[in-house]
């Protein structure tokens, strides 16, 4: 590896000349960075100081640079070097941003800069440029689980795209649900009728593509590997197994009906006349037109659809989530009968009609046209009456109890996801126990309960969301999946009706392709895109606990046969929880490592007892917190000058020894910022910023032991728009150092 | 400018989420992307507004890795103050004339905000709708990216131009600057063209445009952004007085033949979403009336709609507001109607209405004169005959941000599919 060259830019600009003296911040950088290099520009970000930097980049003068300017988060299209390592000490919206320009505030303000620019040289010192793992291979074939619609329509996308697809499904025949359907909700304009279920065309599709296999009566009955290089075994019912490698994964699993069997009042199971939306769809399909009534097949007169069954509630057993597509499915199904015979009474019982987007609305009034009633009620039951049956209902708006006879009764049940198994694995005290070996919880998996079978640490399927079903909790990022490379479509995902469920397919097809093209280069998916750095450790130092390989929130690591952590590259998101989580120090990255922080924190003057001018240490989650410090300085909110500034991966990245180096170096108190936790997260890395709250809880006991105040170490959840808060929270802490004093470890 | 694009370059219209989406997903797969957005700055609506729903989160966290993304790729280039003015050519060949609006302002622009200082003409803030100023040398909004001022064109000629030119230590500030025209020879487009709100002064019954203290959704919004016009308080817009007891109305122009035919799916859910500002602001003291045809809480947003039902200071009326009267004295706004669970009529006063306004589509394509399959609504539909051409988010349908994000990757790997074959072709 080359020899490490070390350069310093300071910028004079926007102000930073005119509030600080740079001539000692070039002293600094040369004598306390031992940096050799040290060079200062009135306008470092425009044209010319960017020559100036490339010139000593090229002439192999510099190898690692640190950068004293703006924010790392400003002006990136200027300082944008390849094959250099960067650090950047934040002078403008980190200090003169956020001191007041008074005499007063000058000595403070210069020791921050002065600080700032020791971190930034310690950074810079112990990055390294990230190189390759070797570990990259490209296999552009991806592995689609589910041969319904959905998988169907990702198959067909990624083989359009010029991919392969090969498509496990478990029946004896593609099309899942959706070939049941007699027809489908029309996605195009006028959405008028019910159009071709468009499942035949699919599979003909499907079928006729060469760069398409099927796999029938198929399970993936084991899957190992990572982005890029995924080995799948295919299970054949009558046990033949064939083993393929793929370089990403779609699920798209689908959902089987809710039972109705389970609610009694609507005597599902017990009268052959009370069928659900499937049923119904095979009674369409075997008429062919006038539809008859399973009892004694005679001609149904009048059909009541029953919504909402058995969902949106909360009683046990229920569902309490909406299907989605359930109100569009019964008017569909009562044109069914109205376009077979017009005088058929059809009624759609409803409490809130979901019809939405262009052609929700369009469909629903169709529907009116065709002379289908609807009516506001809540059903308490379904009874046999005279010859057909006698659903009991409020009416909601006569507001009163009443009664509707049908021949035919169809009830809106929802949709269960097919996810497999649920793998949630809650931190527990056992993960405590140092060294010990970690009880293997031996949870028996059914057979056939797992949808991938992963072997991966963290159970075999993709982790669930809510009500089971494997989503993301990103308005932004619906892909945001936490397996790397596999990604969820379909219903399977969300409740979803045919129209979105191709769309997802699509999208989700986009990403597998991503994920296969990304593994190749080695870089990281989302969040993180591009990075090419990625964790290693020293096997030497390491005790075997497996808490990396435990606490990663993306199931990236395995263990060898001698119970050592493997770093599946490809897997790996670098949130560097892993680094955050052990407790030996021996993970890091090239770019990013124990050092890098540890030594830039420890780089600061640290002024003695005497002095009265303590020193925070705030390290900050670089997506929400780092972002509302900036904003903070923007809109020149001050906080206070005793302040320094870390910006961090994730929350979940901070190893304890930051914490307890800080506390050796004299640093009086210590502030977390990172994203929301719990049901609700915010956080990139899903369970990041958890690890780091349920860290720092730990420490308060060791605090204790060294007689420390707990209040000198602080956690906090911030949000993006905290820009008024997150300068509220350093200047609390300062009081709260005047109040308990200084650190008892300042020498 | 010459070889700034080839055929197998895909250019993005718009660069709201959608347009952010579909552009990074495409880069990111190793694709040459052009994002071009006529505003300033990036973002679109979605910058607009304080909290999405359901997780209550905020809008600008995602945009901040979006940008984050953008600024890590080399493929994809962003160009604002951009629009499209012509189409011409066919899949995997299509010439676009793009022209940029100049923004007085050049690269070298630090986002210190000196010129901002100094300048004294105040415009009508088009971030907060119209409901406060903003200064003729301004940054979009704080998380604005480019980060990168403007000057507004109505301040060229004028004294305070001279100032800002001068304020600028940087040489940033360039009043000579002109249109320029650029044409690029791209393989496909995505137009990601997004929404606008239906223009409520349309709806004649509610009073929009004569009773001050009714609003639409949109600007409700900006109300409660702690960074908006009100500093995050409900004031009514006659007298400044904090409003408390808050009208909903839902389908505003919306489900209607007279106005927009179609449902725009996301003004239930976003009421839902801002009776909880409603509750953060006042607790117990705070009162929403959502007056509602159907609530299309669909698939898990339902867990709003049960949260909402809980909250004893949520009311939900069935009804479809007949008309809307303004009380001179107090200025609150009456609505008129009947309450179909029950059908008894009713005359309530409000001290604020909120317009659940629709959504439309913000571009008029077949104006434009681009030969895409256009349904009577508007909005793009995905055929064969639109060659190279896909319509992302809301420029497809009225979709939520999720749903948005989703149909922009599709989107994405059909630019894709369009330029994956040339590439193929030329080795």
């Amino acid at each position: 590896m080359a020899e490490k060259k070390l350069g310093a830019y300071i910028c004079k600009g926007c102000g930073i000349a005119d509030r600080l003296d740079t001539a000692q911040l070039e002293m600094i950088a040369k004598r306390e960075g031992k940096v050799a290099l040290v060079k200062q520009h009135d306008f470092l970000c425009n044209s010319d100081g960017v020559k100036m930097i490339q010139a000593d980049i090229d002439a192999g003068e510099v190898t690692h640079l640190a950068i004293a300017a703006c924010s790392r988060r400003a002006k990136t299209d200027a300082f944008n070097f390849d094959n250099v390592a960067m650090s950047r000490a934040n002078l403008r919206e980190g200090v003169i941003w956020v001191r007041p320009n008074t005499d007063d505030a000058q000595e403070t303000t210069q020791e921050m800069a002065d600080d700032y620019v020791r971190m930034a040289c310690a950074e810079a010192k112990f990055m390294t440029l990230p190189s390759s793992s070797g570990e990259q291979g490209r296999v552009p074939h991806v592995l689609v689980v589910g041969g319904g619609s959905t998988g169907l329509t990702a198959a067909i996308e990624i083989a359009k795209a010029g991919y392969s697809a090969t498509i496990v499904e478990k029946s004896g025949e593609l099309g899942g649900t959706a070939a049941q359907l007699y027809r489908r909700i029309p996605n195009r304009a006028p959405f008028a009728d019910p159009q071709d279920n468009g499942v035949a065309d699919l599979i003909k599709q499907a079928e006729d593509n060469d760069k398409i296999t099927v796999h029938l009566n198929s399970t993936v009955s084991k899957t190992d590997g990572a982005p890029g290089r995924f080995s799948a075994d295919i299970t054949q019912e009558g046990g033949s197994t064939s083993t393929g490698t793929f370089g990403a994964i779609v699920q798209a699993s689908g959902f089987k009906p809710y039972d109705a069997s389970q609610l009694p009042e609507f005597a599902y199971g017990k009268y052959p006349d009370v069928v659900d939306q499937l049923g119904l769809e095979a009674l369409a399909k075997a008429a062919n037109g006038a539809i008859k009534r399973p009892s004694d097949g005679k001609e149904v007169k009048s059909v009541v659809f029953i919504q909402c069954v058995g969902q949106r509630s909360d009683k046990e057993g229920h569902l309490s989530y909406c299907s989605g597509h359930c109100c569009m499915t019964s008017v569909k199904q009562a044109m069914y009968f109205k376009d077979a015979n017009p005088d058929v009474d059809a009624m759609v019982l409803y409490t809130e009609l979901r019809m939405p987007g262009a052609g929700g609305e369009d469909f629903y009034r169709n529907g009116q046209n065709k002379g289908i009633t609807f009516t506001k009620g809540t059903v308490s039951e379904v009874v046999p009456g005279s010859g057909n049956l006698t659903v009991k209902f409020k009416d909601l708006i006569l507001n009163e109890e009443t009664a509707y006879d049908a021949d035919l009764v169809v009830l809106a049940t929802g949709m269960v996801p097919n996810s497999g198994v649920n793998v949630e694995i809650p931190v527990t005290e056992e993960d405590e126990k140092e060294g010990e070996e970690k009880k293997e919880t031996e949870v028996e998996i059914p057979e056939g309960a797992s949808v991938l079978n992963l072997t991966y640490r963290q159970g075999p399927d993709l982790p669930q969301l809510v009500n089971g079903f494997t989503d993301s909790h990103f308005i932004c990022f619906p892909y945001e999946t936490r397996r790397t490379g596999i990604y969820a479509a379909g219903p399977v995902r969300r409740p979803m009706d045919m129209a979105q469920a191709a769309e997802d397919a699509t999208g989700a097809a986009l990403k597998a392709i991503q994920a296969i093209e990304n593994a190749a280069l080695g870089r990281a998916a989302h969040p993180r895109s591009g990075d090419l750095s990625f964790p290693s450790f020293r096997k030497e130092g390491c005790t075997q606990c497996k808490r990396c390989t435990v606490e990663c929130p993306f199931g990236a690591i395995n263990e060898d046969e001698k119970r050592y952590p493997m770093f599946n590259e490809a897997r790996c998101r670098r949130c560097g929880t892993c680094m955050g989580a052990c407790p030996v120090r021996v993970i890091s990255f090239e770019n990013y490592s124990v050092d890098s922080v540890g030594q830039a924190l420890k780089s600061v003057d640290m002024p003695d007892e005497f002095d009265e001018k303590p020193r925070i240490l705030l390290l900050a989650c670089e997506n929400d917190a780092y972002p509302a410090l900036d904003m903070a300085g923007m809109t020149r909110r001050e906080y206070s000058a005793f302040v320094r500034i870390i910006p961090v991966r994730c929350l979940g990245s901070v190893n304890t020894i930051w914490i307890s180096d800080a506390l050796n170096s004299g640093y009086d108190g210590i502030i977390l910022m990172g994203c929301q936790k719990g049901d609700d997260y915010q956080c990139h890395f899903v369970k990041g910023s958890e690890m780091a709250h349920y860290r720092m809880s730990k420490i308060d006991d060791t605090l204790k032991q060294l007689q420390l105040e707990t209040e000198r170490v602080q956690t906090y959840e911030i949000a993006i728009t905290d820009m008024d808060r997150v300068p509220k929270i350093i200047n609390d802490m300062a009081e709260t150092i005047e109040k308990i004093g200084m650190n008892p470890f300042k020498f | 400018m010459t070889d700034i694009a080839t055929n197998q370059t895909i250019l993005v219209v718009g660069g709201g989420i959608s347009g952010m989406t579909a552009a990074l997903e495409a880069a990111e797969c190793g694709k040459d992307v052009i994002l071009i957005e006529k505003n300033p700055a990036l973002g679109g609506r979605v910058a607009q507004l304080y909290k999405y729903f359901p997780k209550m989160c905020h809008p600008t966290c995602g945009l901040e890795i979006n940008q984050r993304r953008i600024k890590a790729n080399r493929k994809l280039r962003v160009i604002t103050m951009a629009e499209v003015t012509n189409v011409a050519g066919d899949t995997g060949n299509y010439t676009v004339n793009v022209k940029i609006a100049p923004r007085y302002v050049n690269e070298n622009c630090t986002a210190c905000g000196a010129c901002g200082e100094v300048v004294e003409m105040e415009f009508d803030n088009e971030h907060n709708y119209g409901l406060n100023k903003r200064k003729g040398a301004y940054l979009p909004f704080f998380m604005a990216y480019p980060q990168r001022y403007v000057v507004d064109p109505r301040l060229i000629g004028t004294p305070d131009a001279d100032k800002a030119k001068s304020s600028c230590k940087y040489e940033a500030i360039n009043l000579d600057m002109q249109e320029e025209n650029l044409t690029l020879n791209v393989g496909a487009i995505i137009w990601a063209t997004g929404w606008q709100p239906f223009d409520a002064n349309k709806i004649q019954p509610y009073g929009y445009d004569r009773i001050p203290n009714v609003i639409t959704s949109v600007e409700f919004e900006r109300m409660n952004d702690r960074q908006g016009p009100t500093g995050g308080k409900i004031l009514r817009p006659s007298d400044g007085k904090e409003a408390k007891d808050i009208a909903f109305i839902q389908c505003a122009g919306s489900r209607d033949h007279n106005y927009l035919k179609h449902c725009s799916r996301i003004c239930c859910t976003a009421s839902l979403k801002q009776t909880t500002y409603v509750r953060g602001q006042y607790g117990d003291e705070g009162k929403s009336t959502i007056y509602y045809i159907d609530i299309r809480a669909i698939d898990r947003f339902e867990d709003l709609y049960t949260k909402a039902k809980a909250d004893k200071t949520v009311k939900f009326i069935k009804s479809k507001v007949a008309n809307i009267t303004q009380d001179k004295t107090t200025g609150n706004p009456i609505l008129h109607g009947v309450d179909t669970e029950g059908y008894n009529r009713y005359s309530t006063p409000h001290d604020l209405v909120v317009l659940a306004i629709g959504m439309q589509p913000s571009l008029d394509f077949k104006q434009l004169g681009v030969n895409l399959t256009v349904n009577e609504h508007g909005f793009v539909e995905n055929d064969p005959s639109n060659g190279g051409m896909f319509a992302a988010g809301c420029a497809s349908d009225a979709l939520d941000v999720n749903r948005a994000a989703q149909n922009a990757t599709a989107c994405a790997l059909r630019a894709i599919q369009v330029v994956n074959p040339l590439a193929a072709a030329e080795e």
